[in-house]
């Protein structure tokens, strides 16, 4: 039971939301969608789908009794849309029947009219049109202005990254079942209950404490369920509310990928300086984030991007100017990173364009630069703890670069058509919600009189081990086998006002929570024993593998026999606890602050081999030095981080979403989609500890570890383009990725895409 | 209608009517309730359905895995089918424990079809090795671990098994008493042949108009509708000598799966290149499940079976009101219509064996190499005679709305001489002949490009000398 998630998934037992039982009589979802981009809806017709056979009901935006609304931060998304529709995809109405195959045939019968509108999909347009989600943001430290004179050299250009699906395995869902009293209880694979709560009460026009979410486990999350689990969930609480029947949506996976949100498509200009001894002395970007047509969560991933903008280097003069842009595409949303590989990426591509024009490795200007304790962040925090330069030379320990630059050289001077290339990849990444309001979390923490434990959190497992973490964090604290430790579900009516679980940063704060529920329980446990013993005031009283110690020596009292007593003699055995990152603040105003408890570091180095004549690839090896601080528990550290690794390899390679010129998804099943498979995966493939490297702002040293390696995934871009340079160092390769096939080819052989 | 349905599900028997095109995943799920299998995409590109069909080959199981979502469910008569309830009796089984002791689940959806994956690969392979565990699980993906975690697990299953090696015990005996799988497989055989059911004969309903073969795709476009309707399953008809030779022409049945013929001694005989590149072709459940002749009638543009006969220049045998034979090359008319009555089926499918000292290459550009539909593909049939071309036969896919066989490159190509120019020429005569279109698999510029390098590919690929890099760019 060292794994208990995995125990269950491995034998096929764990439960997700298209596995649940669900009550009699329950009723399925269908949504019907705009088949248009953008446009006026002149009449809507559902009679056809209400009278088709086994049909419940068809719900609409009139149906809503309370707000038809579902916008966190800016409130400008309708749950079914009214009077105009904003992108293919959005819904409009629901379609409620016996089975779910009747609810999705009978949608297709619902007769729509819309005045087509031509619709904006490229971020710079809509800037240009004023079509802004929030005010744009600049983030500014010293001055460019004065400097760009000092430079030896400066480079312009620009720098784009595509959109990310992805690719949850589970596909959203949700169930909702009317309760006693009008209320409801809403089963729903979100990272966010809260939300869901909030959102649908809102829908429903009642208190929040009339709806109950319930979240088991997630078949994986990645930020698309932050936000964008909430709609559906509202829509079954809705049908629910209506109809008083339990009602379930579970959205087939085409449906899933034309309808969510993605990782923003981001567009950017950059301007990079350097002195003769390759010193980055100003750096100025704008970017341009496709937003989707709602805010959704855009804004928190644009101000991520600009506090991202120089990645693990100090640069004292740099500007940078972020906005977002509303198009009409599905609204674009969190994805592991949440902005700021996509600032990474367009640093990544200055410093390598400075490269080419000075005829020096990459490597040579990302080593010269190397953030330090002591540096100024662009949003001046100042680096403490700073481990970019240990990382860095902990992978220079283990690998020579020269040698692996001369042996490539050596092979691609002896080989035809297939090239290799390497590129290295430092990062740095901020832990802690920009918004300083979410760094909260709480924990229930009940021991049971039979001496088990039930742990309730806010944290979401989706497979990247909150739950197993929290165990730990329990077990260490008590001195307890494992095995008498549960992790219960999330829960609203347990855990009320939960943040998601995003941003690297669940384990950290219900972690802490955790912590600080089972330490008061440990002082009380403790502070019984003593009296229970007759120990000396003074005396040393411990737990040490379910064994009570004092002093040194082992009482007659065990974990259950102490548990028991403490029980009879009305003790407290449940125990609650909240936590809230400490001294984290930021300024939106002035984009100036403390934003985040710490950062995480490392560095990557990814080769690779490009068949030169076909346009193909494959990664040779990912090497990585990473900052994990005192790890909870290495085997799922390391998963994370492999995981990560692959997913950015992957956005920056043959993940591509393409959209036609009416903003209709073209890449839109697995078909066309293609994310990695075990083949893809690069020969060698190691990921190593930092070692004598502790976090004192985490729970037991540990840091946050879901996103920052992601970001070592941008080098296989740049590698594979220093394998494309030696078959033709005349190739004129824009700053574009995905690097998919298609664009490799086409720049090997000189042609325009 | 409906259909009367016996067969072995995990260790229970199950009797029961079914409507036969039903998705065999539904049935698992809704029917039996067994909810380990998950639905990830109803397409077979995931696996996270992934099951096994154990079938009796002279009394011994012969297991396969297959994409549960697109095959129908009539098609399990008769047959042993094992799920991942079915994998684990009380206790974990060995693949399962090294998941779990390597991290290699997180969290935890496709897991189930990993294992089932895995369990089929060590059920057919008596002297497992990594490099062909690994390969068989080319059908499943997962988003969360990146795949390194799996490959150590499978790793150390392997090294298990081979520290468990003593006593000559058979094959099955030993994943029993090694823990890879329960004990209840030992008395499949005997229970399948109790049922005395006879697979050709009780599952085909010649009356039924909608045809399925493997039903790969059938069941990927047009689910819904085929879960009620009539279907004729003619999958498990000709289970015997499927590929046979005869006066110098290799004949195989249309419902000959792509596995089968990998893995036909025939066609490792006599056409050793084309199995060289057979993993190419969708993954190994859609390979066991996928028909040659689906594949044809099918009619895909970027078919890659397609493409590898065309350049064999094979001949199709249809059964109709009488029997026909028509020229694979001359069978299309347009984007999928073809040469083929209403109430004709494609019966058998003719090539003639290669010559002596013929040349075979097939060639495929995909988004990921691996279980992807080309976004371009070629095939090339060559026999050379003192440096001079004296057959050839070429076909593209991707490049024009039907499977095209290049007749007037072959043309030109017939007689010249090996040489970097006949190629050059040839490359341009093949961008005159095709019209290919912009999609999600590529601009119409970036396909063309692709095609001509193929064509260099192909050439580089059989003479690795020929051709001059600098004049190609």
């Amino acid at each position: 039971m060292k794994y208990y998630d995995t125990t269950q998934h491995v034998a096929g037992k764990s439960q997700f939301i298209d596995d649940i039982t669900v009550p009699e009589g329950t009723l399925y979802a269908a949504i019907f969608y705009s088949p248009i981009a953008k446009g006026k809806i002149i009449k809507l017709n559902i009679e056809e789908a209400k009278n088709y056979s086994g049909v419940k009901a068809v719900f609409t935006h009139q149906d809503i009794e309370g707000a038809n609304q579902i916008g966190g931060i800016v409130q400008d998304e309708e749950l079914l849309a009214s009077h105009e529709v904003d992108f293919v995809g959005q819904p409009i109405a629901i379609v409620v029947a016996n089975d779910y195959l009747t609810a999705k045939n009978a949608a297709k019968k619902n007769q729509i009219e819309i005045e087509e509108e031509t619709p904006i999909l490229d971020p710079r347009e809509a800037q240009r049109k004023g079509e802004l989600i929030v005010q744009p943001m600049i983030f500014e430290l010293g001055s460019t202005e004065t400097v760009w004179d000092e430079c030896n050299i400066i480079v312009e250009g620009i720098a784009e990254s595509g959109a990310q699906e992805h690719l949850y395995l589970e596909t959203q869902g949700a169930i909702a079942i009317p309760t006693e009293g009008g209320g409801l209880k809403i089963i729903s694979s979100t990272q966010s209950p809260t939300a869901v709560q909030r959102v649908t009460a809102n829908v429903l026009n009642m208190p929040m404490h009339k709806i109950e979410v319930d979240v088991m486990r997630l078949g994986g999350g990645f930020g698309g369920k932050e936000d964008q689990a909430t709609p559906y969930a509202a829509m079954v609480g809705l049908a629910a509310h209506k109809l008083g029947k339990p009602v379930k949506m579970v959205l087939p996976r085409q449906e899933d990928m034309r309808i969510t949100g993605k990782r923003h498509p981001y567009s950017s200009d950059f301007k990079i300086g350097l002195s003769k001894d390759l010193k980055i002395l100003a750096y100025e970007a704008s970017y341009y984030q496709n937003a989707g047509a709602a805010a959704d969560l855009s804004p928190a991933v644009l101000q991520r991007t600009m506090t991202h903008a120089t990645n693990s280097y100090f640069i004292p003069n740099v500007k940078a100017t972020g906005y977002s842009c509303r198009t009409n595409l599905p609204p674009f949303t969190a994805f592991r990173g949440f902005g700021g590989p996509q600032g990474m990426f367009v640093i990544e591509s200055a410093i390598h364009s400075a490269a080419k024009k000075l005829g020096v490795d990459p490597f040579e200007i990302q080593k010269k630069n190397l953030l330090r304790s002591g540096d100024e962040f662009p949003y001046s925090q100042i680096v403490e703890h700073g481990n970019a330069v240990k990382c860095w030379k902990h992978l220079e320990e283990k690998i020579n670069l020269n040698e692996i630059k001369n042996g490539i050289a050596e092979f691609n001077s002896k080989s035809k058509f297939i090239k290799k290339g390497f590129a290295l990849m430092p990062i740095c990444f901020g832990i802690s919600f920009t918004s300083k309001f979410m760094n909260q979390a709480g924990a229930l923490v009940n021991i049971y009189q039979d001496g088990s434990i039930g742990i309730s959190t806010a944290a979401i497992e989706m497979g990247q081990g909150v739950n197993t973490k929290i165990r730990n964090v329990a077990e260490k604290i008590f001195s307890i086998d494992i095995s008498k430790i549960k992790i219960e579900t999330t829960n609203t009516t347990r855990i009320p006002n939960t943040s998601p679980t995003a941003a690297s940063s669940g384990a950290d704060l219900n972690g802490k929570a955790t912590e600080l529920a089972c330490v008061k329980l440990f002082d009380r446990l403790i502070d019984f024993a003593k009296n229970e013993l007759r120990c000396r005031e003074d005396s040393k009283i411990e737990i040490v593998n379910e064994n009570i110690i004092v002093d040194g020596v082992q009482s007659e009292l065990n974990w259950n026999e102490l548990i028991q007593r403490a029980y009879f003699n009305r003790i407290n055995l449940s125990a609650q606890a909240h936590f809230a990152t400490p001294e984290i603040h930021f300024d939106t105003k002035k984009n100036k602050g403390k934003p985040f408890a710490y950062h995480s570091y490392g560095t990557g180095l990814i080769e690779v081999s490009v068949d030169c004549l076909r346009g193909t690839y494959e990664i040779d090896s990912v090497q990585v030095v990473h900052d994990f601080g005192k790890s909870i528990n290495k085997v799922i550290d390391k998963g994370q981080a492999e995981g990560a690794i692959i997913q950015g390899i992957a956005w920056m390679t043959i993940e591509e979403i393409l959209y036609d010129e009416k903003g209709k998804l073209m890449t839109d099943a697995l078909s066309t989609y293609k994310i990695p498979g075990i083949h893809f995966t690069p020969k060698e493939f190691d990921v190593k500890f930092l070692e004598n490297t502790e976090n004192p702002f985490a729970v037991f040293g540990s840091k946050a570890i879901g996103e920052p390696p992601l970001m070592y995934g941008i080098a296989a871009y740049f590698a594979i383009r220093n394998a494309m340079e030696s078959f033709n160092p005349n190739m004129n390769a824009e700053y574009k990725a995905p690097m998919t096939n298609e664009r490799v080819l086409m720049a090997l052989f000189n042609r325009n895409l | 209608m409906k259909m009367n349905l016996k067969f072995i599900c995990n260790k229970n028997l199950v009797v029961t009517e079914v409507q036969p095109g039903k998705s065999l995943l539904d049935f698992i799920r809704k029917d039996l309730r067994l909810t380990g299998s998950k639905e990830g995409c109803r397409e077979g590109d995931c696996g996270a359905c992934t099951v096994l069909i154990g079938e009796l080959e002279n009394d011994r199981m012969i297991y396969k895995t297959v994409n549960s979502c697109i095959m129908p469910v009539g098609d399990i008569n008769g047959k042993h089918l094992v799920t991942i309830e079915g994998l684990s009796d009380g206790k974990l089984n060995q693949i399962q424990n090294d998941f779990v002791e390597q991290g290699a689940s997180q969290c935890g959806f496709c897991t189930p079809g990993f294992i089932v994956s895995l369990c089929g690969y060590f059920l057919s392979n008596e002297k497992p090795i990594l490099k062909d565990a690994i390969d068989s699980l080319d059908g499943n993906v997962c988003r969360c671990t990146g795949y390194e975690s799996i490959r150590n697990a499978i790793n150390n299953s392997i090294v298990f098994l081979e520290s468990n090696e003593g006593d000559s015990k058979r094959h099955i005996e030993k994943l029993v008493s090694s823990n890879f799988i329960p004990e209840y497989f030992l008395e499949i055989p005997q229970r399948l042949n109790n049922l005395s059911i006879d697979i050709q004969k009780d599952s085909v309903n010649g009356d039924a108009k909608q045809i399925i073969g493997g039903g790969t795709d059938l069941l990927v476009q047009r689910w819904e509708e085929i879960e009620n309707a009539d279907v004729n399953l003619i999958f498990n008809l000709h289970q015997n000598e499927k590929i046979t030779v005869e006066d110098n022409i290799c004949k195989i049945k249309a419902t000959t799966t792509v596995s089968e013929f990998w893995e036909s001694e025939i066609i490792k005989k006599y056409l050793p290149e084309i199995t060289e590149s057979l993993y190419l072709f969708g993954s190994l459940p859609i390979r066991n499940r996928a028909t040659l002749g689906g594949n044809i009638i099918n009619a895909s543009p970027i078919a890659d079976m397609t493409s590898i006969l065309l350049a064999l220049d094979a001949k199709l045998i249809i059964e109709g009101n009488s029997r026909k034979q028509i020229k694979l090359n001359e069978f299309y008319t347009g984007y999928k219509t073809m040469k083929l009555e209403p109430g004709e089926i494609l019966d058998d499918i003719h090539i003639e064996l290669p010559d002596e000292g013929a040349r075979f290459n097939f060639e495929k550009i995909s988004r990921r190499t691996y279980l992807d539909i080309a976004s371009v593909n070629s095939s090339i049939y060559l026999v050379i005679d003192k440096d001079v071309i004296s057959e050839v036969h070429l076909s593209a896919g991707g490049v024009a709305p039907i499977p095209l066989y290049l007749f007037e490159t072959v043309n030109y190509l017939k007689g010249k001489e090996i040489a970097f120019e006949t190629i050059k020429s040839a490359a341009e005569i093949t961008l005159k002949e095709i019209k290919p279109i912009s999609d999600a698999r590529g601009s119409s510029a970036y396909k063309s490009l692709m095609l001509r390098n193929l064509l260099f590919a192909h050439f580089a690929k059989l003479f690795p000398n020929i051709i001059v890099v600098e004049e190609l760019i």
